[in-house]
Order: structure tokens, then C-alpha cells, then sequence
């Protein structure tokens, strides 16, 4: 390994050769502040445009500063970090920023959260000295996302996310210089262009210039509508990141707080999405069981891999890019929408209300969920099963607008029926999870014999594209894992060249799973929280006394006195769904 | 924006164009530059034709068309008008000359006239600044141009007198 020696701030440091400064900086401790720049360790994941400007740092012999995001090391270089020099370019650079940035940071969704004005604080801005025009751009309102472009540092985080990782395509940089923004193909708004809704733009956007659509107003004036049944359903990662908007260190689980915070909140009914998730678990994992059944008897007319559909930016994705392949994925509808479907069903039966009367809210670690509710196939008389679907992001400022002392709450539990599940239905909430889920139960569905094991470690982790092969009593059952669109991509491509050895194949949209999902606490680049994330996601699968989703005994109840059993009439009826050629 | 529907015959143009550099993305700006040259401007729908034959994304696409001044989502007159703003022209008095070509068509910089016979665009530098302020219509050259002879070669090119010359030049 050819290595490089070099000095920073008078402190001799020893480089891979190839390192840049701000790594070599900070392998001795020394943090070089940084804002268009951002790195996801792990994850293959980096922005580095060298387009803010504010990282320069002073190197001896050389006429201008350097960016230390993108200037790799060389022998012998004197690097002084916080020259006056470097001090002046960055403040100078920051002042410049903000002149064309709205101060309105009292009442922006991102205070608080804005590494913008993080930076400017920390670089300790007390005035402006510049004064030019303001860029002006219109609002665009998706039925997920908000542009404020007047808000854009360009700092290309969100292409880069948007294209580089997502391989969705929808953002680019237009027009020149002062009239730059970060826009989709000819100005047209998010709604019109073939995005996903993922929001991972939303998760790296280091300022308010995109953000969710809020509707906590809206479930504010329906917990307070005397005539409305309010329940709730939380997803399986919100459980595992809400505590970081409360101060709690990452990975920390609060499922029994966020249920007391949900009840305090004033929703009649406290339920989990995981309920579903073993809902869908059930009715994915009889229909690969159906398909390969079938596959294994000759029939050549079956579609193999299947491919799971519990991620609506997924669905919408292949719905836009891959039509040809829309009869591949599990016609299975998503755990927030089976909750929503058996909830204006089944229970508004058992609680002999009108559909109308009873509102779904979902707590959901994404943004996309806000677009999936509002599909006209998952509305019944222009009635939806799901009225509203509100981030974890979203719940944490319910809870605070409401005086909740979050951190001191008591642990809860859920309420019956619809808020008992397994373990297998906690982890859908990271990459691997549901497909862990359903071999969990398509094996002993299949086998009849009881599984030696739970864990599959060779379905976890966090590498972009993850193989294994499980052996179903004989036969070689082989799986496949993506996370992030991009890796998507690249197994799509390979089933339509038919080169696919898969079975099943399990997709979901943001990098790590729903725990990395674009409704999340911001992660700030940190990946280390994605990780710690999972890994709660794993233990409380592991402290579940029951972890298959199969011996839900509600579920088991749900399908004796309602549904009949899996992939019946009713069942296809409610749990099901057909997808669309969006290409038009 | 209106959507224009292409005829079969353009979108072959732009596929030919589009296979004579390999259909390589890196070819993004040359494919442009080959298409406004056939169709004299790029609108939406050749973009898409565009991306999609090189396998871009139509938002890359955009982003280099908005990018470049030269490129034009506007259909230019059938007698294009450039104003050189370059340094020398624009001291012997390019923005009198420009604010007159205004005045008499009626139109701003970017636009076309309504009969489609003129448009009007600014460029930097044409390389004849001996003959500043210099005025280019079609291929055509006009050399120290004072705001009074504007009229006149309007004048020319509504009569058509000037138009084969255009064309030929």
C-alpha cells in the first residue's frame, strides 16, 4: 500500500495515498466543517461536488485554498485548517449563501434540523455583509413531497440520491450560474415526472427546500372530531428511530412508549402495521408458495422470481421504468394498506360503525406511504383505507405540539386485534426482513416440519445486492436482496434478459430498508444510525415470544372468522391489487 | 407548454442524428447541437427522443439545453436576428442597435415574432469586431450598424428580396 505523509494543523499524519484531506483530517481527530459534502460509510454512498466551498483549507505553497472534500492528499503537504485565510473564505462563502437564502428559519419545517443553519452558527454568522437579489421560484406541492426551490444551496445532494443511487432520473441541475436550481425535466412539477416518491432527496437535503407534505394538522382536527372513530397503525422503524427526536441515543427501542405517546394523543385504538406485515406475510408467502409449486410441476407459463411489493416507491418505480415486468411482483398489497383495508372492513364491522366513520392514520417511516393512501384503488367510494399517513418526523412534532413528556412515559401495549404481532413482522422493517419473514413461514407451510432455526444471517446485512440459498426440504430455494433502487435496477435487468437465477427476490426503495426511510429522523450522513436502526429492529424480533407470522393467533382469527384463508376470493378481494403502465 | 406531436419523419432525423454518434450519452451535447442545427430549435418532445436514444434521462437532457445559451426551446424565426453583445460591439452602441430591432418587431430577446418571420437573441462574439456593432440575420453578416439602417433591413427581408441570400449563403 503506497502511503503519503502529511501535516495537518501541526499534527504529522500517515494517508493511504488517495485519501482525501478531510479524511486524512479527520483519521487524527481534526473535523473540517463541510456542507454540500456528505458520505454514507457502508453504503457506497457519496456527494461530493466540491460546490460549496465551505471545507477550504490552506496549503502551504499553494496559491489558492483547496477543497478538502475533493483534493486528495500529496506528500509532504502543510495543511493548516483554521488559517485566517481558510476562517475569512469560509465565513465569506457562508455569508454568500445566505444572501440568497429566505430567512424565515423561525418558522421553516427544517429548524432545528438544518445543516445550513447548523453551519452558519457553528461558523458563528452574526451578519450578513452582502446584499443581492434573491432567487424566487414557485412552490411545487406533490402529493408527498414540497419543493422549495428558493430554499436550494445546490448542493446536489438530491441528484445524486435522485440519479446516482436511485437511478430514478427525475433531478437535474438547469439553467446557469445565479439561475441554477435543481429542478425535473423542463420545470414540470414532481407530480408530472416519473419520481417515486421515495424521498431519499428529502433525507439528505441539508436545507427546507424539500420536505414532506405535513398533515399533522389534519390528524390534529380529526382526533378532535367527536364523530370520528381515530385509530392508528405505526410501522415496524418507527419503533426503532422515533427516540432520536427525543434525544435518545440511536438504535434505541420505544415501541412501548410510542404507544403510550399514541394513546395520549387521543387515537380510540392503538395498532401496529406489523399486524399486517404478518397479514402480508401470509398472503405473499402462499402466493410463492402457489407460483413455485407450480414452477416445480413444468408449468412454463408461471412467473418466477417473485418479487415483493410491500414498498410503494418500488411499486411506483417498476410501474414507470419496467411495465413489461408489472405481472412479476406479488400482487399482494402492502401492511399499511392490508391494515387499512381489514380495519374499514372487519373491525368497523366488530365495532358496528360506517366506513366513513372510522379514520385510519398511519405512522409510517416514509414519505411515498403519503402518495400510497391516495391511489384510487385503495379507496372504496372515494373513501380511502387509509386517510392519512403521517412520518415518524411528523409524529415527534404531534407529540411535542401536545405538552407529551415523551421520554418519561410509561411502556404500553397495543390493543387488540389488530395490534398483535410477531416478529417476523418487526423486521419488514429493514432490508432483508420481509423476505427473512416469509421463509419463515413459506418453509414450514411447505415443508410441514417446524424450522431448526429463526435467524437467517445470511439474508441480513447491508451490502446493496445480498444472495443466499435456502433449502427447502430438499429443494435449493434461491433469494435475492436489494436496497436502494439502483440495486433494483440491476436485478430487474438481469430477469429481463433472462438471466435471473431467483425465486424471490425482495426490493425495497431506500438504502437499509424502511429504517433508512425518507419520513426517519435525518440521519445527517451519519450511517452509523442506520445500522444501530437495524440492529433494534433485530432484537426486538428476537425478544417476540412468537416470531412466525403463521401462528399470529389474531391473524389465524382474522382468517377463521372473516378472510377464509389465504389467497381466498375475499382475501384477493381486500389484500390484493393490480399495477399499472405508468409510461403515459 | 403545449405538447407538439413529432412527426415520424423528425423522429427518424433525430434517431439518425443520435445513431451517427453511437447513441453515446457522452455525446449528449454534439446530438444537440446536430438536432437544433436539422430542426432549429429543441423542444420538449425532441429531448425525450433524445434521451431516450442515448439513455439519458430527460432531465440530464434539460439541464445541458438550459445550460447553453446556444441551445434554443424556442422555434426561431424563419430570418434569425443576433445582436453580438461581445465587448467591442456593445461600446460602439450594440444595445441601441438591439432596443431599436425591439422597438420596430415588437418582440423581446428570446421571442419570435407572431408570423414567425423573425426572432431576436444576443450573442457574444461573432469574430468581426472591426465591423462592430455587428448584426447577423441567417448566415448573414451586417457590419457597423447604426439604430436608423434597422428598419431598413427589416425592410429587405419582409419583402423577401433578402431571403435567397440568406438561404444560399
Amino acid at each position: 500500500m503506497e502511503v503519503v505523509n502529511l501535516i495537518v494543523d501541526n499534527k504529522p499524519v500517515v494517508v493511504k495515498k488517495g485519501t482525501t484531506i478531510l479524511q486524512a483530517a479527520s483519521e487524527i481527530g481534526i473535523h473540517i466543517p463541510t456542507l454540500c459534502y456528505m458520505k454514507l460509510d457502508d453504503l457506497n454512498i457519496e456527494n461530493k461536488p466540491g460546490g460549496c466551498r465551505i471545507c477550504v483549507v490552506e496549503v502551504q505553497g499553494r496559491r489558492n485554498l483547496a477543497p478538502a472534500c475533493c483534493t486528495d492528499v500529496a506528500e509532504g503537504m502543510i495543511i493548516n485548517t483554521h488559517s485566517i485565510r481558510a476562517i475569512n473564505a469560509r465565513r465569506t462563502v457562508m455569508e454568500l449563501i445566505l444572501s440568497d437564502h429566505p430567512s424565515d428559519c423561525l418558522i421553516c419545517a427544517k429548524s432545528g434540523n438544518c445543516d445550513l443553519q447548523d453551519m452558519a452558527h457553528n461558523l458563528g454568522i452574526r451578519k450578513i455583509h452582502y446584499q443581492g437579489e434573491q432567487s424566487h421560484y414557485r412552490e411545487d406541492t406533490s402529493p408527498a413531497i414540497i419543493r422549495e426551490v428558493d430554499k436550494c444551496i445546490m448542493c446536489r445532494r438530491c441528484e445524486m440520491m435522485c440519479n446516482d443511487v436511485q437511478t430514478v432520473n427525475v433531478l437535474s441541475a438547469i439553467n446557469r450560474g445565479f439561475n441554477s436550481v435543481v429542478a425535473p425535466a423542463f420545470e414540470m412539477n414532481l407530480d408530472h415526472s416519473v419520481c417515486t416518491y421515495c424521498g431519499q432527496c428529502v433525507a439528505v437535503c441539508p436545507t427546507g427546500a424539500l420536505t414532506e407534505v405535513d398533515d399533522t394538522g389534519n390528524v390534529i382536527r380529526l382526533l378532535s372530531d367527536p364523530t370520528k372513530t381515530v385509530i392508528v397503525q405505526t410501522a415496524p422503524a418507527v419503533r426503532a428511530a422515533l427516540g432520536e427526536e427525543f434525544d435518545m441515543e440511536a438504535g434505541t427501542l420505544v415501541t412501548g412508549k410510542l404507544v403510550a405517546a399514541l394513546r395520549r394523543l387521543g387515537f380510540d385504538y392503538v395498532f401496529d402495521t406489523d399486524f399486517a406485515a404478518d397479514l402480508t406475510i401470509m398472503e405473499e408467502g402462499t402466493e410463492l408458495l402457489n407460483r413455485l409449486g407450480r414452477h416445480l410441476a413444468g408449468d412454463k407459463t408461471v412467473k418466477l422470481p417473485i418479487l415483493t411489493s410491500c414498498c410503494p416507491a418500488w411499486v411506483k418505480f417498476f410501474e414507470h421504468q419496467f411495465p413489461d415486468m408489472k405481472d412479476i411482483p406479488s400482487t399482494a398489497r402492502s401492511p399499511q394498506q392490508m391494515f387499512g383495508s381489514i380495519a374499514k372492513t372487519y373491525f368497523a364491522d366488530k365495532l358496528g360503525i360506517k366506513r366513513e366513520d372510522l379514520v385510519v392514520v398511519s405512522i409510517m417511516p416514509c414519505v411515498a406511504k403519503k402518495y400510497e393512501c391516495g391511489r384510487d384503488e385503495f379507496k372504496v367510494n372515494k373513501n380511502p383505507d387509509v386517510d392519512y399517513a403521517i412520518t415518524t418526523r411528523e409524529l415527534a412534532a404531534l407529540i411535542k405540539i401536545s405538552n407529551i413528556n415523551f421520554r418519561t412515559l410509561p411502556n404500553e401495549e397495543f390493543d387488540n386485534p389488530l395490534g398483535e404481532s410477531t416478529g417476523a413482522g418487526v423486521i419488514f422493517g429493514t432490508t432483508g426482513g420481509v423476505i427473512e419473514a416469509a421463509v419463515r413461514t413459506a418453509y414450514e407451510l411447505h415443508t410441514k416440519k417446524e424450522l431448526p432455526r429463526l435467524d437467517f444471517d445470511e439474508l441480513r446485512g447491508m451490502e446493496g445486492i445480498r444472495k443466499a440459498t435456502i433449502d427447502f426440504g430438499g429443494i435449493p430455494i434461491h433469494i435475492g436482496i436489494a436496497h436502494g433502487l439502483g440495486n433494483a435496477r440491476k436485478l430487474l435487468e438481469e430477469i429481463q434478459a433472462g438471466k435471473s437465477e431467483f425465486h424471490a427476490i425482495e426490493i425495497m426503495s431506500c438504502p437499509g430498508g424502511c429504517i433508512g426511510g425518507g419520513g426517519q429522523p435525518y440521519h445527517h450522513g451519519n450511517a452509523e444510525i442506520l445500522k444501530k436502526r437495524q440492529k433494534a429492529i433485530y432484537l426486538e424480533d428476537s425478544k417476540k415470544a412468537i416470531r412466525k407470522s403463521h401462528e399470529n393467533p389474531y391473524i389465524i382469527k382474522l382468517y377463521d372468522e372473516f378472510l377464509g384463508k389465504p389467497m381466498s376470493e375475499k382475501a384477493h378481494h381486500l389484500l390484493h391489487t393490480a399495477y399499472f403502465d405508468r409510461t403515459e | 407548454m403545449p405538447k407538439i406531436k413529432l412527426s415520424e419523419n423528425t423522429i427518424n432525423t433525430i434517431k439518425d442524428i443520435c445513431a451517427e454518434f453511437e447513441n453515446k450519452e457522452s455525446e449528449l451535447i454534439n446530438v444537440l447541437h446536430k438536432t437544433q442545427g436539422k430542426l432549429g430549435y429543441l423542444p420538449a418532445e425532441v429531448q425525450e427522443v433524445v434521451a431516450k436514444e442515448l439513455k439519458s434521462s430527460v432531465a440530464r437532457v434539460y439541464g445541458v439545453v438550459t445550460f447553453y445559451s446556444y441551445f434554443t426551446m424556442i422555434p426561431k424565426g424563419e430570418f434569425p436576428i443576433s445582436i453580438c453583445m461581445g465587448t467591442a460591439c456593445y461600446v460602439r452602441g450594440a444595445e441601441q442597435v438591439l432596443s431599436e430591432f425591439k422597438r420596430q418587431l415588437k418582440v423581446e430577446v428570446g421571442e419570435s415574432t407572431p408570423d414567425g418571420k423573425f426572432s431576436l437573441n444576443c450573442l457574444r462574439c461573432v469574430g468581426a469586431c472591426g465591423l462592430a456593432p455587428v448584426v447577423t440575420i441567417g448566415e448573414k453578416v451586417f457590419g457597423r450598424v447604426a439604430p436608423t439602417q434597422v428598419k431598413a433591413i427589416i425592410g429587405e427581408y419582409r419583402q423577401g428580396c433578402a431571403a435567397d441570400n440568406v438561404k444560399s449563403a
